[in-house]
C-alpha cells in the first residue's frame, strides 16, 4: 500500500470543508495535501490562501472567524513548530481553529531531517491548546475530519487532525 | 521629520466610519486604545506577527468593509513574510500603517532593522501592494488617512514616528472578550 497509496480519501475532505461552510482555506504547499488545495482553489465559495509561513494562519483564520468567516489551515507537520506562539491567539481568544496536519518522520521516513518535528508534532500542539486527533486509515477520514470540524466550530476550539504519514505513503527519493 | 505617534492614530481614526482597526502589540494597542476605545478595535496584546495575517482574513471576510492593521515596526518585521500573502490575495480594502520609530519599544527601545535602512515600504511594493507610501509630515498623512478610506488596496504606509513613550493606555487584554464585541458590534 505504501507505494500506490489510496487516492479515494483525498478526495473526501472538500466536501466536508463545503459541508462545514469553510470559506477560507490557508495552507503551505504539501504533497499529501495536494488534491484538497486544488479542490479548494477550483471552488468559487472558498478563498485558498497560500502561506509563506505557517504562523501567518493563526492570524488569518482568527481574522476570518472576527469578520464571520470559517476557515480551515492546511500544513505538513514540519510547520507545526512554527505556528506555537501563534497559537496563543487561538487559545486566549477561543477562536475555532481548524488544521489537517500531513505527517512526516513517522513512518518509514528517509529523509532524517523530518523525524524531530515529526516526532514532537502531537506535544507540541498539545503543549499549544490543540486537541488532536489522529488519521491512520482510509475509512478514518471522513468521520476523523467531520467530527474535528464540529468539535471545532461547534465548541469553539482548536483542533489538529494528523494525516498519519502510514496513510498518505511514504515519499520516495 | 518625524510625527508624534498618538496625533498620526488620533488622525487616522477621526470620524472613523465603518472601518475596522486591528492593532498590533505594545504602543499601537495603546495608542489605537488613547484614540478612543470601540467595540471594532481588535487589540493584539501577544502572538507577535500577527497583526497584518488577521488584517487579512477580515479583509476577506468583510469586502464590503475597510480594514485598517495600526502595528509597530517590530511587529511587523516579524511578520514580513505576511505582506507576501496579502500580495498574493490583494484585498481592496486592506491597509496597514507601520508606526515606525525604528525602536523595540516595549523591550527597552532598542534600534529595529529599520533604524539601520531596511524599508518596509518598499518590501511592500515588491510583494505587489498598489499604494505603498513612508510619511513624514501631515499632508502625507492627510492623503494616507483617504486612501486608507477609499483607495484600492491593500495599502501599506509606513509612518515615521518619533521615539518617545506615551502614556500607557490599556484597554481590555480579555481575549474571548474581544473577539465577541467585535463580532456582535458587526452583527455576526
Amino acid at each position: 500500500m505504501d507505494a500506490t497509496p489510496d487516492l479515494d480519501w483525498r478526495l473526501t475532505i472538500h466536501p466536508l470543508f463545503r459541508a462545514a461552510g469553510i470559506r477560507q482555506v490557508a495552507y503551505v504547499p504539501d504533497a499529501g495535501h495536494t488534491a484538497l488545495i486544488e479542490a479548494c482553489h477550483a471552488d468559487p465559495s472558498m478563498r485558498a490562501i497560500v502561506l509563506t509561513n505557517e504562523a501567518e494562519g493563526m492570524g488569518v483564520l482568527a481574522g476570518a472567524w472576527l469578520g464571520g468567516q470559517r476557515g480551515a489551515m492546511l500544513m505538513q507537520s514540519s510547520g507545526v513548530g512554527n505556528c506555537v506562539n501563534a497559537l496563543s491567539l487561538t487559545q486566549i481568544c477561543r477562536f475555532p481553529f481548524l488544521t489537517l496536519v500531513t505527517m512526516r518522520g513517522e513512518w518509514g521516513e528517509f529523509n532524517s531531517w523530518q523525524v524531530p518535528m515529526g516526532q514532537g508534532t502531537e506535544a507540541a500542539l498539545k503543549g499549544a491548546g490543540v486537541i488532536v486527533q489522529r488519521c491512520e486509515r482510509p475509512e478514518d477520514v471522513v468521520p476523523t475530519v467531520e467530527a474535528a470540524a464540529a468539535l471545532a466550530f461547534d465548541s469553539e476550539v482548536a483542533v489538529a487532525v494528523l494525516l498519519s504519514q502510514r496513510l498518505i505513503g511514504r515519499k520516495r527519493f | 521629520m518625524a510625527l508624534d505617534r498618538r496625533q498620526v492614530v488620533a488622525r487616522l481614526l477621526a470620524d472613523r466610519g465603518d472601518l475596522l482597526v486591528v492593532s498590533g502589540l505594545g504602543s499601537p494597542t495603546y495608542d489605537v486604545a488613547t484614540a478612543g476605545d470601540d467595540d471594532r478595535n481588535f487589540y493584539l496584546w501577544g502572538a507577535m506577527g500577527s497583526a497584518a495575517p488577521i488584517g487579512l482574513g477580515l479583509a476577506l471576510a468583510q469586502p464590503d468593509k475597510r480594514v485598517l492593521v495600526v502595528t509597530g515596526d517590530g511587529e511587523m518585521l516579524m511578520g514580513l513574510g505576511s505582506l507576501a500573502s496579502i500580495g498574493v490575495q490583494r484585498p481592496a480594502n486592506l491597509a496597514i500603517v507601520v508606526l515606525d520609530n525604528e525602536r523595540y519599544g516595549e523591550t527597552g527601545m532598542q534600534r529595529s532593522h529599520t533604524a539601520d535602512g531596511v524599508d518596509l515600504a518598499g518590501i511592500a511594493q515588491g510583494a505587489g501592494f498598489p499604494i505603498v507610501a513612508t510619511v513624514t509630515d501631515e499632508s502625507e498623512l492627510d492623503r494616507i488617512a483617504r486612501e486608507i478610506r477609499t483607495a484600492t488596496g491593500p495599502i501599506l504606509a509606513v509612518v515615521k514616528i518619533t521615539a518617545g513613550e506615551a502614556p500607557r493606555v490599556l484597554p481590555t487584554r480579555d481575549g474571548v472578550e474581544l473577539k465577541n464585541r467585535f463580532r456582535k458590534a458587526i452583527g455576526i
